[in-house]
């Protein structure tokens, strides 16, 4: 039996406006394992959220197209009737997200929203899901949840309300939890108890995970795998060991120069110059070559014509670079990034 | 939540003696001689001054003031000696237009008009939050454009010209209506909602439009909420995320209006009113402009801004009941 819980296949979302369509995600493949956590990484507006969001059919705009293929749970999710994959929100996928006080209904006490995500999918008597909520905020490690169920979330610090989202996407025991930058809004030390509690929960329940965020020090500590995306494409997916060791692209390069270095003494940040291009004209060749400092070392300036392909240069590690392998490692060994070994 | 209400409270009581001063100086501040108007036009000034004496207006303002007010909660005496007038309370004063108590003249008008605007209320609220609703859920397809082309059509005309075209075309042209002839509902309930049903229509039409755009206003600005989101990754029916979830939020503001609209409409519906013939506090309050008949004026004043302050409270209350943000504050 495959351990495989969600199978997604040259996922694309197009969204039509005015102005032209918008290519949000760009024929994204990857997998996600039962137990294991798929970190995707990318800064605003790269398609990592919208790309979950249509894994969860959360996507209700009218003018929206999404193609490929999601296999969750022995279904193709796409093209299927809306109502099948609602049976399965908050059932076997559930999802978690940024802003957890604006995620929760300013106007229902914590218990009254717990108890309906139970009751959505069960028929269950009020007071045996009041005791299943208990249970659960008791998990989360929620101090005197009794008494928290009859309070609003606005009585209720930031870490706490992530703590309730944690427990609303996880007491029906789902098999796959996306969380979509769960930790952003949180204070640094509450950051690490509510990652830490995801970390505890996935062990006991063996759900997958699917991590958006920006944060590589985040990646670097829950992540089993990685997908990076850049306008609307992944363009380097590994194990997050080799990510962090043998990064193989200029935009991942990029990312991982610009986390502050304990250990250096240079106090400069690396940033990536530039801003994120619009994904209503993408330019005709790789997506990130006009913020590339790299672009140069290619030939023909094949960089700035020709998209390049997603090609592998492991069984497990692929990267979207028209660099040869060669030169990408000099690279990194001038740039000091990644581990020379 | 209890503190709230006391607060919300006083702030009411101190809101009624504002307004209580503010129609008394209006009162006062008519340029015209109220002892005047007491009289016909073949008055001599004798006759003037010992009404005015009888009515008090000769005393300072302060102390006419205190014997309105006193007149309101336990009744006032006109007058001294033989010629006296005993005005209960609530005394609102005396009309010499209409020879009677300004009160007994409210408390005819009063139900005309709540029966008036309570039904347009119902109607209203109904239609325009249904249809708001639905308008939300279709958004730029054809029903939305159509119900928003509706309600502005309904929003754009003047309630005069619904009300006559209903009155000529219901009544007059097609017959399916006696002519609006009022009378209580006690009395005769079938006529009253014979007379009643179209003045509800042309009153709702217009203000149905309006709750339709507010309601589809705020159903749009909810529904992109973090929380809606949150509701249905939770898997939950998209019915109830939208009756439960979304309307829920989208409450207030549409709770705010309707408190202020029903107030303002029981304090007189002029044009509804005059249109259909209907007795009520509208048509009171401008037949007593236009006869100069200051204590009636007053009056009508009072109550109709009466309404607003308790429609305020009441909507502060509704807030706290809806917003566990603002009762646990």
């Amino acid at each position: 039996m495959s351990d495989v819980v969600l199978s997604v296949k040259n996922l694309s979302v197009e969204f039509a406006t005015e102005d032209g369509s918008v290519h949000a995600v760009d024929n994204v493949s990857y997998e996600v394992k039962r137990g294991k956590t798929l970190a995707i990484v990318g800064e605003s507006g790269s398609g990592k959220s919208v790309s979950s969001l249509a894994v969860m059919g959360l996507i209700k705009s009218s003018n929206a197209t999404i193609s490929g293929e999601v296999h969750f749970g022995g279904q193709e999710l796409v093209g299927i009737d809306p109502e099948e994959v609602r049976k399965l929100r908050g059932l076997k996928m559930a999802m978690i997200f940024q802003d957890p006080l604006s995620a929760l209904h300013p106007f229902y006490t914590i218990g009254e929203q717990l108890i309906e995500a139970i009751q959505v999918h069960e028929k269950v008597s009020n007071s045996e899901a009041a005791q299943r909520v208990k249970i659960m905020l008791d998990r989360v490690g929620i101090a005197s949840a009794e008494q928290r169920m009859d309070e609003y979330p606005h009585q209720l610090s930031g870490g706490m309300r992530q703590r309730v989202m944690i427990a609303m996407a996880l007491i029906n025991s789902p098999e796959l939890l996306i969380a979509d930058e769960p930790t952003t809004a949180l204070d640094v030390t509450v950051q690490a108890q509510i990652l830490e509690l995801l970390r505890d929960l996935q062990k006991e329940f063996g759900t997958a995970i699917v991590l958006i965020t920006h944060d590589l020090g985040v990646v670097a500590d829950m992540a089993d795998d990685v997908m990076v995306m850049y306008g609307g494409q992944a363009v380097e997916q590994s194990p997050v060991r080799e990510l962090f060791y043998t990064p193989q692209m200029p935009y991942t390069w990029g990312l991982l120069a610009s986390i502050p270095q304990m250990h250096t003494d240079s106090l400069k940040l690396d940033p990536i110059p530039g801003t994120p291009p619009s994904l209503i004209n993408l330019p005709a060749g790789c997506v990130f070559a006009p913020r590339c400092a790299h672009r140069n070392s290619v030939p023909d300036g094949l960089c700035l014509t020709t998209r390049p392909e997603l090609t592998t240069v492991s069984s497990e590690h692929a990267a979207r670079c028209h660099l040869s392998v060669e030169q990408r490692s000099e690279i990194r060994i001038s740039r000091n990034i990644g581990k020379v070994d | 939540m209890f503190p709230y209400i006391i607060r919300r409270f006083m702030l009411m009581i101190f809101m009624l003696f504002v307004l209580s001063v503010v129609t008394f100086l209006l009162f006062n501040a008519v340029p015209t001689d109220p002892a005047m108007l007491t009289c016909g036009k073949t008055c001599t000034p004798q006759i003037v001054e010992a009404n005015r004496i009888r009515l008090g207006l000769d005393q300072p303002l302060p102390v006419q003031y205190f014997e309105w007010i006193k007149g309101i909660f336990v009744g006032r005496t006109y007058g001294s000696g033989t010629q006296t007038f005993e005005c209960h309370a609530p005394c609102l004063g005396y009309s010499f237009k209409n020879g009677e108590e300004v009160t007994v003249m409210i408390k005819q008008a009063l139900p005309v008009t709540v029966y008036l605007a309570l039904g347009a209320f119902v109607l209203w609220m109904i239609f325009g939050i249904a249809s708001g609703i639905y308008a939300a859920n279709r958004k730029g397809k054809w029903q939305d454009r159509g119900i928003m082309a509706i309600t502005l059509i309904g929003y754009s005309l003047p309630v005069f010209l619904i009300g006559l075209m209903l009155l000529l075309f219901v009544i007059v042209r097609a017959n399916w209506l006696p002519y609006p002839d009022y009378v209580s509902p006690l009395e005769n309930p079938i006529q009253f909602f014979q007379t009643m049903i179209l003045p509800w229509i042309s009153l709702a039409i217009l203000y149905a439009a309006y709750y339709t755009r507010l309601t589809r206003s705020q159903m749009l600005e909810t529904m992109s909420e973090d929380y809606i989101r949150t509701a249905r990754a939770k898997g939950l029916p998209e019915k109830r995320v939208v009756r439960k979830h979304a309307f829920r939020a989208g409450l207030t503001p549409i709770v705010t209006s309707a408190g202020m609209d029903l107030a303002g409409l029981l304090g007189g519906a002029v044009i509804t009113e005059y249109v259909f013939s209907l007795p009520g506090l509208g048509r009171l309050a401008i037949d007593a402009v236009k006869d100069y008949d200051l204590p009636t004026i007053t009056a009508t004043t009072l109550v109709a801004a009466t309404f607003i302050i308790i429609a305020n409270i009441v909507v502060d209350i509704l807030y706290a009941a809806i917003d566990p943000r603002v009762r646990l504050s």
